[in-house]
């Protein structure tokens, strides 16, 4: 078994409205220091033993977990022992 | 005239849009389930607003790898009429049936209320009706509906008239150049954040999207009766 960490980001450039509300929220509680702020999305899979786990897991982020047009995307492969 | 509105887990505006094409254009309209695979029966394709599969991931997102999806793209290639309203269009732009991506509006508030809208191209199937740059009122109501493209998505869109409306005066979302609905690049399918199925009698407090309705309508006849 496999357990996939899936870390997705939005795209340099793409304009993160959220982001920008938690800044100015985090500024007006004087975390002025705080420079800019963008917010993703973090995924656990936990995935059977695969052959190519690697391109099953990319195949996955770029037809369903992200949005191609927008985000960006990384993840960590550990493998997970079962007792 | 038959229409279908697709009917996903989710939609709420469904009612709607089968109304506006019953009482307000008075045609044929059914509703079809997001299980079935054939719509060859029906003449064009409706995809209404609502929260399907509770915009779970990201809107739209989901719903894209719904059976019926197949169906619609099926469509899409015999050049039937294709209307995604609000949620119907982010849909069709997770398909990838249209160019772009939908993000959270700017100021991060759903927002419900009438809006102006420009109509920029009067040359589509679905616009026949308007008058060009006319400007027209229809009501929004949606949490994301900042549209957003690269560069050369937008110079194509440009260049082949694929935006049809744009916000006249406000943007209400922040949406990249100005734009509320924009079609593909065949014609043929139209996405749109406002919501004309809720402005086809002034009862309702507009009557602007009544004619989006009547311009598919005549752009059918105009192909099938007419000629037949």
């Amino acid at each position: 078994m496999y357990k996939v960490k899936v870390f997705v980001t939005l795209k340099n450039g793409v304009l993160d409205p959220q982001g920008k509300a938690v800044k100015g929220a985090l500024h007006s509680m004087e975390y002025t220091a705080v420079h800019d702020v963008r917010i993703g999305k973090y995924m656990e899979l936990e995935i059977e033993q695969l052959d190519n786990i690697e391109k099953t897991v990319e195949e996955m982020c770029h037809r369903l977990l992200t949005n191609p047009v927008m985000e960006d995307y990384r993840y960590e492969v550990e493998e997970v022992i079962t007792p | 005239m038959k229409f279908a509105v697709v009917v996903f887990p989710g939609s709420n505006c469904d009612i709607d849009m089968f109304h506006a094409v019953q009482d307000g254009l008075g045609e044929e309209v059914e509703y079809v389930s997001h299980t079935t695979t054939d719509l060859t029966g029906y003449d064009a394709i409706l995809l209404p607003g609502g929260f399907s599969y509770g915009d779970y991931l990201r809107t739209g997102a989901i719903a894209q790898f719904s059976p019926i999806m197949a169906a619609v793209k099926e469509a899409v290639e015999q050049g039937k009429p294709i209307l995604g309203v609000c949620n119907g269009f982010q849909i069709l732009l997770e398909s990838g049936i249209l160019p772009g991506a939908m993000k959270r509006n700017e100021h991060l508030k759903f927002l419900c209320q009438n809006v102006q809208l420009k109509v920029v191209n009067n040359e589509s199937m679905f616009t026949s009706r308007y008058e060009k740059e006319e400007i027209i009122t229809i009501p929004i109501a949606h949490g994301e509906g900042n549209y957003d493209c690269d560069q050369e998505t937008l110079d194509q869109l440009k260049k082949n008239n694929q935006i049809l409306f744009q916000y006249e005066g406000v943007n209400p979302n922040g949406s990249k150049e100005n734009i509320a609905g924009i079609m593909n690049k065949s014609g043929n399918v139209l996405g749109m954040m406002p919501h004309p199925e809720r402005a086809v009698d002034s009862l309702l407090g507009c009557a602007d999207g009544l004619r989006l309705f009547q311009s598919i309508l005549t752009y059918w006849r105009e192909k099938h009766v007419i000629t037949s």
